[in-house]
């Protein structure tokens, strides 16, 4: 585990970018309508507390929901397509070309199908996620090296022992990777998605309207919730992950 | 124990096929420890894995006790060290060195006493619960030997085991493995680039020459047994090192 010692530069760099912001909005008179200042935004925070909260919450639901179906699909899928190599190896160019396409741009669609309420921005995230997370547990599920293998066959290993005992573990890492850029995916996913239509009390919705009101200290405090949900989201699967592997050398972990 | 017979082997390409062995013949008997000795494309690595059944001849047969290379393998007759430690990362050293006995569905109390007795003989008493990541690489390579023993295997296939190591690991480790085979009754055949290296741990030394791998000659080591570091002063240590590099410069290498 990482001692706390080693996030104080971050933090002084936190602390020194809120202050000359601040100081910035000061030194050049700059509307608060335009750019508020940290504190006006921490002000408009417990203002709106209790609506935030929930807002936050109700989001949040909708981005773990997504990412534990499209995370959960893409693993299993990944799996099932690790059976057969070559089937692997004909799908993967079509998993990469999917993982490039604005997924988020089916939002409005999505709505169509689902419904205005949580159903439509679950699907978009679990898409959203299901690509990236497939694409890397089939890498490494497959990129056992050659005599790793060769080692199970001269063991008379069976395909379920190399599984579990060789590919299995070995894709982990992988996995981990996929998972945790998918936390801040699923944030983003459900944000946005809610811009398009939702309840008031969703933070998307709460940022697009405060906003379109010029009412933008509110719309920060929102972002401010949403960053601070994905920062716990990413940071919840990186603490699994350092329990899941042990065995990675220190200098590995992000 | 190993007859193997008139192989050969060609890999095909979009360059065309090479011919990587041709026509080997070689017998092995119980106990011995050959080593397989030649330049870089010889097929020497090849060889051993035909008769590890890792790979298939493209000509002739080999038996292994008088099995194919396939049943003896699914008997569990071969323990194997690649020139790489191959540890799996997420395994401690004693987790490595248990795989094999895992695989092979052994009982926990037999694997337990069997893995500390073979790190104890390969001098990592104090290291079974280090990651390969914290090890040198002269010790993942102790861990590699460690798990080929541990189902004790009546063949050790050994692939330029020590070729990554530098020159004192590598003296060191031969005379370990000399010490570690002691334990075991197993017939080895090792492939290595050095002379002295196959001089010094075999009983017989088989010349290889390149494309198409074949066999240019066979010598016996007659050093006396056991091999220690006095050894490798011996008059005739030097002469048996003289003749396998006179070997494999007239085998064209």
């Amino acid at each position: 585990m990482r001692g706390l010692g080693e996030y104080i530069p971050a933090l002084i760099v936190f602390a020194l970018g809120i202050a000359a912001w601040e100081a910035a909005v000061f030194a050049f008179s700059i509307e608060f309508y335009l750019l508020p200042a940290p504190h006006v935004i921490v002000a408009s925070l417990t203002e709106n507390w209790p609506v935030l909260v929930e807002s936050g919450l109700y989001t949040f639901t909708e981005a773990v929901a997504g990412y534990a179906l499209g995370c959960g699909g893409g693993i299993v899928a990944a799996m099932a397509a690790s059976r057969s190599p070559a089937f692997a190896g004909l799908i993967l160019p079509y998993a990469i070309a999917s993982a490039s396409v604005p997924i988020i741009a089916l939002a409005p669609l999505a709505i169509v199908w689902f419904g205005i309420a949580q159903g439509s921005k679950i699907a978009i995230v679990t898409l959203m996620t299901f690509f990236p997370t497939f694409i890397g547990t089939l890498r490494g599920l497959l990129s056992v090296s050659p005599d790793a293998l060769h080692l199970m066959r001269s063991c008379a290993a069976t395909e379920w022992q190399i599984f579990a005992k060789l590919r299995f573990p070995h894709s982990l890492p992988y996995v981990f990777t996929a998972l945790r850029s998918c936390t801040t995916l699923s944030m983003i996913g459900a944000v946005v998605s809610e811009f398009f239509g939702g309840p008031v009390k969703s933070l998307g919705v709460y940022i697009k309207s405060t906003a379109s009101l010029f009412q933008t200290r509110q719309a920060w405090s929102a972002i401010l919730v949403a960053c601070a949900l994905g920062l716990v989201f990413y940071f919840a699967v990186a603490l699994v992950e350092r329990v899941a592997t042990p065995w990675r050398a220190p200098r590995e972990a992000v | 124990m190993i007859d193997i017979r008139s192989v050969g082997k060609t890999f095909s390409s979009q360059a065309g096929a090479t011919e990587a062995l041709s026509d080997v013949t070689l017998s092995v008997a119980a106990g011995e420890f050959v080593s397989i000795i030649g330049p870089s494309g010889c097929g020497k690595s090849t060889l051993l894995r035909i008769i590890g059944d890792l790979a298939e001849p493209s000509a002739g047969e080999v038996s292994v006790r008088g099995k194919s290379p396939r049943q003896a393998r699914l008997d569990r007759e071969y323990g194997i060290v690649f020139q790489t430690p191959v540890l799996y990362d997420w395994r401690t050293a004693i987790e490595n060195v248990r795989l094999p006995m895992e695989l092979a569905g052994r009982p926990r109390a037999e694997c337990l006493s069997r893995t500390a007795t073979l790190l104890r003989l390969v001098g990592l008493d104090g290291f079974h619960a280090h990651y390969s990541w914290q090890l040198s690489g002269g010790m993942q390579q102790r861990v590699a030997i460690a798990r080929a023993l541990a189902l004790a295997p009546s063949i050790l296939l050994m692939d330029e085991p020590f070729g990554a190591l530098d020159e004192m690991t590598r003296e060191r480790l031969n005379a370990e493995l000399l010490e570690v085979r002691r334990e075991t009754a197993a017939t080895v055949l090792f492939v290595t680039h050095s002379i002295a290296e196959a001089v010094f741990l075999s009983t017989r030394v088989v010349v290889m020459s390149p494309r198409p791998g074949r066999i240019a000659r066979v010598l016996d080591v007659d050093l006396p047994q056991p091999r220690t570091e006095g050894t490798r002063a011996l008059p005739r240590f030097f002469e048996l090192v003289t003749a396998v590099r006179e070997a494999l410069r007239k085998s064209g290498a």
